[in-house]
């Protein structure tokens, strides 16, 4: 079952977004699907870097709305400042944040929560992996948004990955 | 025909979602530097993409009475997509305003 | 499709054509390359969410198929662009 599967959740991710591109669950598509779900981990197995081993998944759950809820306040802050950037231009800048998650997958899933918040641009991560450089649109007090960044996403990533 | 109530939501948030995808043009445009740039795009592929794949799933249900979820394809794909071109694109003016010699910070690695 | 939801539709096509003029006008100004590939990127964006806004117009599922089209080729497009601009060459 181990061997037939490595990656079940990946198998099953696969088998529903076909189901969904094809808008249907005939029995036909279903076979397919669960095909495609069966072939395509096996085969992507030798490119596979790292296991992943996930944990907590109500952590996880809590980091989703977490971040769906800065995404679209980030979001409005950015439509603002850009619409009054005229009378009083943004304050972006470089910050450096210290890290503490070492494991490449969490890393993977920070950058892709700093990047898709309008607000911050992951820029440069140290080769060790302990600095990160980050762009911020609008910042106010630095050392609040370094406690931020690292008590709402570092910690909740380094509880599940690690 | 379709109740009202169903054809305010879609108008609403298509209407939302150009809006913020303007605000972002008019950012791209109004920003002094390249890194400031960068940010307002990021409203289309949130905010913007979630609202017309909100829109498009309530529409399509209830034009076919029955769930119709392939709009938050959208969404997933852009959020695995955008940060790859957004990463790829900042190390990339950081490379070449560091040639260039203009105002940006050192490479983090080299200060351990 | 009631004059409300149509109007909607027409209003917003209009304001994202406008939001493709002006990233058109960042396209052409730069100043420096990179501009030039962020702006392109936008403009695939702004393309697939009017189709998807089409898709609704009309009321046909091929522009969905449209708009993942779309978003593929600009991913694709933009990170060999960035890619060819860190390097100089796109494969290593």
């Amino acid at each position: 079952m181990k061997r037939l599967f490595p990656a079940p959740w990946l198998s099953l991710a696969l088998w529903v977004l076909w189901l969904l591109l094809n808008l249907s669950i005939s029995p036909g598509n279903l076979l397919l699907g669960a095909l495609l779900g069966l072939l395509a981990p096996l085969l992507m197995a030798p490119l596979r870097p790292l296991p992943i081993r996930i944990r907590r998944p109500g952590v996880i759950i809590r980091l989703f709305f977490r971040v769906g809820r800065d995404v679209i306040i980030s979001n409005l802050q950015v439509a603002w400042g850009v619409l009054v950037c005229g009378s009083r231009p943004p304050r972006s800048r470089f910050i450096k944040i210290p890290l503490d998650l070492r494991d490449a997958n969490g890393l993977a899933v920070l950058s892709m929560i700093t990047s898709v918040t309008p607000g911050t641009v992951w820029s440069e991560l140290a080769l060790d992996r302990s600095i990160l450089l980050l762009h911020v649109f609008d910042l106010d007090d630095e050392a609040q948004f370094i406690q931020h960044f690292k008590h709402d996403y570092e910690r909740p990533l380094m509880e599940i990955f690690e | 025909m379709m109740p009202l109530w169903v054809e305010v939501c879609v108008a609403v948030l298509l209407v939302l979602s150009s809006v913020f995808a303007l605000i972002g043009a008019i950012g791209l445009l109004r920003m002094k530097d390249f890194f400031q740039r960068m940010h307002p795009p990021a409203l289309a592929s949130t905010l913007g993409a979630w609202s017309v794949a909100l829109a498009s799933i309530i529409y399509f249900s209830v034009l076919k009475s029955g769930p119709v979820l392939h709009g938050w394809l959208i969404p997933i794909l852009l959020s695995i997509t955008v940060p790859v071109t957004t990463l790829l694109l900042a190390r990339t003016a950081l490379f070449r305003k560091r040639m260039a010699g203009d105002d940006v910070p050192a490479e983090v690695s080299s200060r351990r | 499709m009631s004059a409300l939801l149509s109007n909607a539709i027409l209003f917003s096509l209009f304001l994202f054509s406008l939001a493709m003029a002006l990233t058109l006008v960042r396209l052409f100004k730069g100043p420096s390359a990179q501009d030039r590939v962020l702006a392109l990127d936008y403009l695939y964006i702004l393309a697939m969410l009017m189709m998807l806004v089409l898709g609704i117009r009309y009321a046909s599922d091929t522009y969905f198929e449209a708009a993942l089209l779309i978003a593929l080729f600009g991913f694709v497009g933009s990170f060999a662009l960035a890619k060819f601009l860190l390097r100089g060459e796109v494969i290593e």
